[in-house]
């Protein structure tokens, strides 16, 4: 059971601040999740916490104790890259044993580690194999045991299922979910910037925003509650329609904000009206974009497929008015 | 779709025909220079030709390899390059300057192409600077160490005087003691950026995320050498290993300028090229140009060999 503690923590290369004064405290036990776009920091954070890279200043903790020139293998760390990192040359026993071994592990107990590991994941038949003849899923569940078998105090992950295909990263994220069930004491850190990994496997999610921290809380507080229009546009698929002028100023606010999924088409009445420009059919749900007079077309989410033709004129209200309203500088409007 | 097959062998059979006529100039130029002087070589090292009347050349057979005669007494008396001294003398030279050279190179290249690899200010021209030596011609090095290697004048014996290190000069390229020193050492400075530069090229396919796995592990710098960069850079040493050893077999102009005449140095190229040339002897010159030709024709077969059962499972 590790505690995480980040005070004022600052990483830059060169005369580029990548990290900004991170305060974050990640508890015991849980499985946190630092999202972003692409070069917000998210992976240099990971990187800091790990001990890859040096801290410019301010100070990590792990339980309290101060672990800034730890080495990563002193930290008690164990981490999952993006490219697997496999040692090609080695079998995947020997892959997930080297670490041990070299920990001056007896025989007999690296060979049950490895095992009892190679059972959870299911690559007992793999052993003897090496990597390159091994699936892009079956080198991660290989990249996952060698991890396990530290029996490490911090689990992390860097973008794991960014190189699996679309079936696979939904089997792997399965994985790993149950992974943090039965670990429950091992606390986790998973960067990615997919938002469904995020929302599906996090205990809390931290957005990070150019090296800042946006917002932390449970993923339902996220979406719920979004601090910005950042996290507010970052969180949830397709993202918030935002808008402003006079459809804003109807709510009294400078930016409003709607999820598709809280817009219903209405027969009549509706606050807003306008062609439908075109329908995206999944099946289960579609995606209606429909040109009100905003800047951008406003996408509203229905159940079911659409029946309605493109060209057609709709008039669409928020449900329940449920509705986020944000003054000019992105923040919540005060009411 | 049935007209497919034949439409592809067609079409297969075009291809190679452009191929076959693409490849005939080489071949047609490789036969000129190397073909035709290598056949011309082997029919001599059969015959007594001389460099005198090279066309009076008359078919001796087996004799300037090996030949014998039997006395009245029973006593048989061997003659030819198989039972000759100064042959084997070459020979033993040869391959203890080719195993002590590539081996120095290949452990000095390894440590510099290490250092090359890592990440530092500067490092673009520090690499080129490291190819100095190999891109200056030999003849030119090795006149140019001789004079550092002199006796008298050179810099290298007044640097150890100096030192404190010898307490009287040595004539490095003229003692016996020294002499294949003197090569080995101009050798090794020449020909050791090759080995970095084909090292480097090894190293740098190695991905920087396993040495992450690695710190993550726990493993110590010299357990990570031997246990991860030098399994994964093995395949691009052995490809430079022989390809030096192949070259450290055929030496002949660092010898030649620095140490003529040295019989602590005398290499098979040097031996043949006196014998062809300075002892007016062009059949037995030829004859141990033909030895070393098929030495080294075996030593490429066997790397070639090597290469496909073994580099290629190393290739991951």
């Amino acid at each position: 059971m590790t505690t995480i503690r980040m005070q004022d923590l600052r990483k830059s290369f060169g005369k580029y601040d990548v990290i900004k004064g991170v305060d974050l405290e990640i508890e015991a036990g849980e499985f946190m999740v630092f999202v972003g776009p692409s070069g917000c920091g998210k992976s240099t954070l990971l990187r800091l916490i790990a001990g890859l890279e040096d801290i410019t200043s301010g100070t990590l903790a792990f339980d309290e104790k101060i672990v800034n020139s730890l080495t990563p293998s002193q930290r008690g760390i164990a981490m999952v890259f993006q490219s697997y990192a496999l040692y090609p040359h080695m079998t995947v026993y020997d892959n997930m044993a080297f670490g041990l071994k070299l920990a001056k592990g007896s025989a007999d107990d690296v060979k049950r580690r490895v095992h009892k590991a190679a059972e959870m994941l299911q690559i007992t038949d793999y052993l003897d194999r090496l990597p390159k003849q091994l699936s892009g899923g079956q080198r991660q569940r290989v990249a996952i045991g060698r991890a396990i078998v530290r029996d490490p105090k911090v689990f992390l992950f860097d973008e794991p299922l960014s190189n699996l295909d679309a079936a696979l990263r939904v089997a792997t994220r399965l994985e790993i979910a149950k992974l943090h069930a039965k670990m429950h004491e091992t606390t986790m850190i998973y960067v990615t910037h997919d938002q469904v990994e995020a929302m599906t496997l996090a205990d809390r999610i931290c957005v990070l925003r150019d090296g800042n921290v946006e917002q932390v809380g449970t993923p339902l507080e996220l979406y719920e509650k979004p601090q910005s229009i950042f996290v507010a546009g970052f969180i949830g698929s397709p993202k918030m329609n935002f808008l402003t002028e006079q459809f804003a100023d109807a709510y009294k606010t400078d930016i409003l904000g709607v999820r598709p999924e809280h817009l219903e088409i209405k027969d009549k009445d509706g606050l807003w009206k306008g062609k439908l420009l075109l329908a995206e059919n999944l099946g289960s749900e579609s995606f209606l974009y429909i040109d009100i007079g905003a800047k951008e077309p406003l996408v509203v989410r229905q159940d079911g497929s659409a029946h309605q033709q493109p060209g057609e004129l709709l008039c669409v209200a928020p449900v329940n008015n449920n509705i986020h309203r944000f003054d000019q500088s992105g923040r919540p409007a005060a009411n | 779709m049935t007209a497919s097959p034949t439409v592809r062998s067609e079409l297969l059979r075009q291809r190679s025909r452009s191929a076959r006529l693409f490849l005939l100039p080489m071949i047609l130029a490789l036969a000129v220079v190397a073909g035709w002087p290598l056949l011309r070589t082997i029919y001599f090292s059969f015959t007594d030709a001389s460099l005198t009347n090279i066309d009076a050349a008359k078919w001796v057979g087996f004799k300037n390899y090996l030949s014998w005669i039997q006395l009245k007494s029973g006593r048989t008396i061997y003659s030819g390059l198989l039972v000759d001294p100064a042959w084997w003398n070459a020979v033993w030279n040869t391959v203890r300057f080719s195993v002590v050279s590539v081996a120095l190179e290949a452990v000095f290249g390894m440590i510099i192409a290490l250092v090359l690899n890592a990440e530092f200010k500067g490092r673009g021209i520090v690499r080129a600077a490291i190819l100095i030596p190999w891109a200056i011609p030999t003849i030119v090095s090795a006149r140019m160490w001789g004079w550092m290697l002199n006796d008298q004048f050179g810099i290298l014996n007044d640097l150890f005087m100096r030192v404190g290190l010898i307490d009287h000069p040595i004539a490095w390229t003229a003692s016996s003691d020294t002499a294949m020193i003197a090569v080995l050492i101009v050798d090794v400075w020449k020909t050791t950026p090759f080995m970095a530069l084909l090292i480097l090229a090894g190293l740098q396919t190695i991905p920087g995320d396993i040495y992450e796995a690695a710190r993550i592990d726990g493993v110590h710098p010299v357990k990570q050498f031997f246990r991860i960069t030098l399994p994964l850079v093995k395949p691009a040493l052995m490809v430079a290993i022989i390809f030096r050893l192949l070259d450290a077999m055929r030496i002949f102009d660092l010898i030649y300028v620095l140490t003529p005449n040295s019989a602590q140095t005398k290499t098979m190229s040097v031996l043949a090229r006196e014998n062809l040339i300075d002892f007016d002897k062009f059949a037995y010159g030829s004859a141990q140009s033909t030895l070393l030709f098929l030495v080294i024709a075996l030593m490429t077969m066997l790397a070639i060999w090597i290469g496909r059962v073994k580099l290629d499972g190393g290739e991951r």
